[in-house]
């Protein structure tokens, strides 16, 4: 099968840089994922990768083949559009079959490719039809079936499934993912949906403005963001304002007083604390900084608590329906484990454990001291 | 409440719905009509409600040499217009859609203007062009003044057309390995027919309806059925001019009832869902 390999890819619309320096490394079966806020040049550079924009720098090769300045038919990629993918003039085996009659296949050959790849997208008795007789999700199935025909060595899928509607997305993508495993094909997915991306891709690229941020697997992602941006992105996360205070061997986040990690930030150093939804914990009021409860939603299976804490703003944490806090009620909150944010890389910060509650009421912490 | 209250004003509604329909279909038809109770009329005297009818004028009409001339001229010219307009028009129409160039929109605001002023003045000045080139009375120089009155709708409504063809479609044709050229005739084109139906009909009817220019430039030798229409009308009784008005009319309806099929078709738009 097949890699991709960007380097130092460059595109600029006017004065506008749309992709900045992006280099990129694909591997052979690999679902790549370029996840971003739209405008982050996402798929101004799977675009490129397709021959449909001409890049101002940069390298893109395939199999170690520079193929940057060949045109889109002489490109061994194959692209899925969001929308408008199918000829309306042509019934979808005519569709299918477009690409394999400009390559001069006998007939007989052809009938039999088309019907594989129609069976093989779950659509066998679709060959006559016209597209206008297709919904949605089959349009896009017959799309990625025309893409899959050609067996190119990389596809391309530009947010195929934003059109469609939430259930059917989320079915689509589980069947995208089923068929890229199934034939191992080298694949970049294009999406601006952070759940979607985490679902179905082996490796993510998050982009911002034009630049590669991170690239790494879901479960790193999340874990380990290498930049506010990204660890605001992926998933939920509370970002608060933080200082060094390395007399005292703290970082105070809020009204949270943390115990500094192994780092060489001066004193007084500003940074911004990360914390995800479920590494903050409800304390008994007083035992913990004082949170009050403005908004409670039921997310079905668990609860979202939204509280103000001062110097922290609005935090969300993730609660069981098991004892739902009140509305409007004070609480305490703690923080379990966080990510500390200076100029590059985060380190990690260990929280407070839980309080010891003594018999008088008064509590002591071991991780903020007596 | 009796229900009749309610039937009565609905049959009234009915009524004042059914009149406005009558009194629209008599004002688009009754000339029509008229034209056509002229063109197979006989005699018609003042008791008679209807005219005797009679082919007589159409014996008439068509035994005249002058004017099967025009008619032969016209079925020439028009579609060798209409023809060439589209030649050169569609692939430019192309342009307009596609292409990013400066001056644009200047260009294409420019096809109006050959309708933005009176056209008299331009043929006037366009016959004094003619002059120089020898084109004055000659089929080629007929040809082109109707082209001007196309250019209108050879431009504009392509150019329209290419531009609703959303760029993917091209794109997914390059993309499963058609070059430019095939992409145009086998993607983009077949998607456009309809659009383009519709302009090379309002391109033909332009052409073929083109008299001012025509009587400029062509005459005396170069007559259409159009400028013909004016020394009938002018010169001959009355039923002459209404049996050459159904013949003046009659390519417009062949060419109405043959792109019907194509505009019906509506795959055009049924691509768009999604």
């Amino acid at each position: 099968m097949s890699s991709l390999s960007l380097r130092g890819l460059e595109k600029r619309f006017g004065a506008h840089a749309a992709v900045h320096d992006l280099s990129l490394e694909v591997q052979d079966g690999e679902f790549m994922c370029l996840l971003g806020p739209s405008g982050c040049g996402k798929t101004t550079t799977l675009r490129m990768i397709g021959g449909f924009e001409t890049p101002d720098g940069g390298d893109i090769r395939i199999d170690g083949r520079a193929v940057t300045a060949l045109p889109p038919e002489r490109r061994p990629t194959a692209m899925v559009f969001q929308r408008y993918n199918l000829w309306p003039h042509m019934s979808v085996a005519g569709n299918v079959a477009f690409g394999l009659r400009v390559r001069r296949l006998p007939k007989a050959q052809i009938e039999a490719k088309v019907a594989e790849v129609l069976a093989l997208v779950g659509l066998p008795d679709a060959a006559a039809k016209y597209p206008h007789q297709l919904s949605g999700g089959q349009q896009q199935r017959i799309a990625v079936a025309r893409a899959l025909v050609l067996e190119p060595k990389i596809l391309l899928l530009d947010e195929p499934f934003s059109n469609l509607d939430a259930r059917l997305r989320v079915r689509m993508r589980e069947e995208v993912k089923q068929l890229q495993r199934a034939i191992g094909i080298t694949t970049v997915f294009v999406t601006h949906d952070q759940e979607e991306a985490l679902t179905i891709a082996d490796r993510i690229a998050v982009m911002r403005e034009g630049v590669l941020e991170q690239v790494d697997t879901p479960q790193r992602l999340y874990t380990h963001p290498r930049t506010t941006f990204v660890a605001d992105f992926i998933g939920t996360m509370n970002l608060i304002p933080a200082r060094v205070e390395r007399r005292a061997g703290l970082v105070t986040a809020g009204p949270w007083r943390l115990p500094l990690p192994a780092v060489t930030w001066p004193d007084g150093a500003a940074g911004t604390l990360a914390v995800r939804p479920e590494d903050l914990a409800i304390e008994p009021a007083g035992t913990a900084a004082a949170a009050h409860v403005r908004r409670v939603i039921n997310l079905g299976h668990y609860l979202q608590v939204l509280v103000d804490v001062r110097d922290a703003g609005t935090l969300r944490l993730f609660v069981g329906k098991e004892a739902p806090p009140p509305e409007g009620a004070t609480i305490g909150i703690r923080v379990v484990r966080g990510l500390l944010f200076n100029d590059g890389e985060p380190v990690e910060v260990e929280g407070e454990r839980p309080a010891v509650v003594t018999r008088g009421g008064a509590n002591t912490s071991p991780a903020t001291g007596r | 409440m009796s229900p009749g209250w309610f039937w009565a004003v609905e049959g009234l509604r009915r009524a004042i719905g059914l009149g406005a329909f009558l009194a629209l279909a008599a004002f688009i038809l009754g000339p029509l009509v008229t034209l056509l109770l002229w063109a197979f009329a006989g005699s018609w005297l003042f008791p008679n409600l209807l005219p005797e009818f009679s082919l007589k004028w159409w014996a008439y009409v068509l035994a005249n040499g002058d004017v099967t001339k025009a008619i032969r001229m016209s079925v020439e010219s028009a579609p060798i217009a209409t023809l060439l307009s589209a030649l050169i028009c569609v692939p430019a129409a192309y342009a307009f859609a596609r292409l990013r160039f400066p001056g644009r929109r200047a260009l294409l605001l420019s096809f109006l203007s050959a309708n933005a002023f009176p056209k008299i003045g331009l043929y006037v000045s366009i016959a004094t062009l003619f002059y120089r080139l020898n084109l004055m009375d000659t089929f080629a120089g007929v040809v082109l003044i109707q082209m001007v009155n196309t250019l209108l709708f050879m431009i504009w409504i392509p150019t329209g057309t290419f531009r609703g063809i959303n760029t993917n479609l091209e794109e997914a044709a390059r993309d499963a390995g058609a070059g430019p050229l095939r992409t145009f005739f086998q993607i983009t084109l077949p998607i456009a027919l309809p659009g383009l139906i519709v302009a090379v009909l309002f391109a033909f009817l332009a052409a073929f309806d083109e008299a001012q220019g025509t009587l400029i430039v062509g005459t005396p030798n170069h007559i259409t059925m159009p400028v013909m229409m004016y020394t009938l009308v002018l010169s001959y009784p009355q039923p002459v001019g209404a049996v050459f008005s159904v013949l003046l009319s009659l390519p417009s309806l062949a060419f109405l009832l043959v792109a019907q099929r194509y505009l019906r078709a509506g795959y055009l738009a049924a691509g768009y869902s999604l």
